[in-house]
């Protein structure tokens, strides 16, 4: 048993180490090869150039798909937010027959294949008389979205102690200045989460996108389309490295935003008094 | 001021609440006393407004409270986990209830630094409310209730949360503290020495009912039954039968006390011809060689345990089913009495108990 303990000690940070490496080593090829001066993708490198990076704002369908990413992700992710404030409050704080059936709901699209229910979507949008459209992505993305942004949204909510709400009616607030006060404040952190989660989604979503889109294409979309032509590769590199080290500076930020927001609502006391 | 009157809690078959009455007067300091689940807590909320009667009406000052929701009751509760709010600092918290009131900021900066003083904590304003220590956020907790100069203060356990001396510390400021602003405090507690130590007045519950309402010393000395005297402190029972009976006195027949004739204790309901007499283990007094008493009981030392300031002794008694309880200070030697020695115990027949079954 200590022999087996000693041997994990030794051998675990390597473990892990190669294990990341593994995850995330291919992930650089895309800065190493978007400044690279031919288009095939190979070693070693022919030259460094950062000609690709400076061709892609000269490509306006690329500036409009990313306008058209930004858009559906931002709108998206507020609806989504703002159903799971709902959806979390109603859960964590009443108790209504359906409960159970209302929650599993939310989180069924977590379970189905993407596939079938962007094409159901799709099919139950035609019969509505909705013409494809950036509109129509917003919902589709919302639906994929919701569950995720729930589970942050829930446990954010029963993170705190329900008396504080309670204390706040008390000292004579009315049940809208308590949740504005009070519960969104403390609910801060995991709203941010939420934001944050349901953004990056919809951002790298593809599926629903390509079923649901009319003429504006979002950025994965344009990607795909672009991934025909061999030419266009290194072009799709740079975009590409620029969308990582975009959602790393963003993730990050959003990150510290959390914690300070949570660091002003757990309580740490002294031992003393 | 407050009328609580035939209240009932029903969840379905069970009651939190059963048909409980009780009224607290202005200026008083009641105590709800109870083990868990009696029903104190939810009495407590009731009155608040954080939840309703099934049946039976809360009147506070002469007005019916039903229907009225919680913010708009003229009481504060200071709630067992003191419910700070962590996002803001002291005096946010404590200003927290007069925002709405909309006063003009220095009176509003006055009144903050008036209560922040009530419960000495001038010059913490400043400090975050997720960094303060338990002590702390019980008087931010007091502090914030107490400038909305309530009708009534609530207190839901306030102190269970605080180490032993701090406890004691804050037992006495609270009871000051109330002396000092004036107004009607109800205080929720399991532990019968806070009740005890800060009431006017005690009210004992068990199982959603209200068992005896009185001061601390006649709950103490004269408890209405067996529940009651078990609850507050050690108490020895003795089997007794009731031979006689009028308005101020009762007698009774024992076999170890002999007849025994003492006060009735209000609210003494005679349930048929048994009865309970009852003693506290620190009003039988150890007889040294050479002392004697008008009464007094002898036995055999089976037991004895050494607390420190004082010594348990467990006395068989000849005529008595269980033995006796003795709690007798150190001072003269009870720690050094050997086990299975002979002892006389000396009594003062007002300490007798009489509880009906």
């Amino acid at each position: 048993m200590k022999a087996l303990r000693r041997l994990l000690a030794n051998w675990l940070p390597a473990y892990a180490f190669l294990y990341i490496a593994f995850l995330y080593l291919p992930v650089l090829l895309l800065p190493i090869f978007s400044i690279n001066t031919t288009a095939s993708p190979r070693f070693p490198l022919s030259g460094y150039t950062l000609q690709w990076y400076v061709d892609l704002p000269k490509t306006p369908a690329l500036i409009d798909a990313t306008e058209n990413s930004l858009i559906v992700g931002i709108a998206a992710s507020m609806l989504a937010t703002i159903l799971g404030i709902c959806a979390a409050r109603a859960v964590t704080r009443y108790r209504f027959p359906g409960q159970r059936a209302a929650s599993g709901l939310i989180m069924a699209p977590l379970v189905l294949p993407e596939v079938i229910v962007a094409i159901a979507l799709l099919i139950v949008l035609l019969q509505l008389g909705l013409s494809l459209s950036l509109f129509t992505v917003v919902l589709g993305h919302v639906l994929i979205c919701v569950p995720y942004s729930v589970s942050v949204l829930i446990s954010g909510f029963e993170g705190f102690d329900r008396s504080l709400e309670e204390a706040s009616a008390d000292l004579g607030e009315s049940a809208l200045g308590t949740f504005r006060r009070v519960t969104l404040p403390m609910v801060a952190p995991a709203i941010i989460s939420s934001l944050l989660v349901s953004f990056t989604i919809s951002l790298d979503e593809f599926i629903m996108a390509f079923f649901l889109t009319g003429t504006e294409p979002t950025l994965p979309i344009y990607i795909w389309g672009q991934l025909r032509f061999a030419a266009k590769l290194p072009g799709v590199l740079a975009l590409g490295t620029l969308l990582l080290v975009g959602s790393f500076i963003l993730l990050t930020f959003a990150e510290i935003l959390r914690r300070r927001a949570e660091r002003r609502t757990r309580m740490t006391g002294a031992a003393i008094a | 001021m407050i009328e609580i009157a035939d209240v009932t809690r029903s969840y379905g078959a069970f009651k939190a609440l059963d048909n409980a009455s009780l009224t607290i007067r202005e200026g008083e300091f009641f105590s709800l006393l109870g083990p868990s689940g009696c029903g104190k807590t939810t009495l407590l909320r009731m009155i608040a407004g954080f939840d309703q009667p099934t049946t039976g009406t809360i009147s506070i000052d002469g007005q019916p409270m039903d229907g009225i929701p919680a913010n708009r009751r003229p009481t504060n509760m200071v709630f067992q986990s003191y419910a700070i709010f962590p996002h803001l600092n002291v005096e946010q918290n404590v200003a927290y209830g007069l925002k709405r009131l909309r006063l003009d900021p220095k009176e509003e900066r006055r009144r903050v630094d008036e209560a922040l003083a009530q419960v000495s904590l001038t010059g913490l304003g400043k400090r975050g409310g997720h960094e303060l220590s338990g002590g702390q956020r019980q008087r931010v907790a007091l502090a914030r209730a107490l400038v909305m100069r309530p009708k009534v203060l609530l207190l839901d356990e306030p102190l269970s949360a605080l180490d032993k001396k701090l406890r004691e510390q804050m037992q006495v400021e609270l009871r000051s503290l109330q002396q000092a602003v004036g107004i009607t405090f109800v205080l929720v507690t399991h532990d019968q020495y806070e009740a005890l130590g800060m009431s006017d007045r005690i009210a004992v519950m068990f199982g959603g009912k209200i068992a005896q309402i009185a001061k601390p010393k006649e709950i103490y000395q004269r408890p209405v039954n067996r529940q009651v005297a078990d609850f507050l402190g050690g108490m020895n029972f003795v089997k007794a039968e009731i031979v006689a009976e009028n308005g101020a006195s009762i007698t009774v027949e024992t076999s170890g006390f002999g007849r025994v004739t003492t006060d009735k204790p209000q609210a003494f309901i005679r349930n048929g011809k048994g009865a309970t007499l009852g003693i506290r283990p620190e009003r039988l007094r150890v007889l040294w060689d050479g002392e004697s008493s008008k009464f007094e009981v002898g036995g055999k030392v089976v037991d004895r345990h050494y607390f420190g300031e004082i010594t348990h002794l467990i006395v068989d008694v000849p005529g008595l089913e269980k033995p006796l309880s003795v709690s007798e200070t150190n001072d003269f030697g009870a720690d050094d009495i050997p086990v299975g020695a002979p002892i006389r115990l000396g009594y003062d027949p007002d300490a007798l108990v009489a509880m009906a079954d």
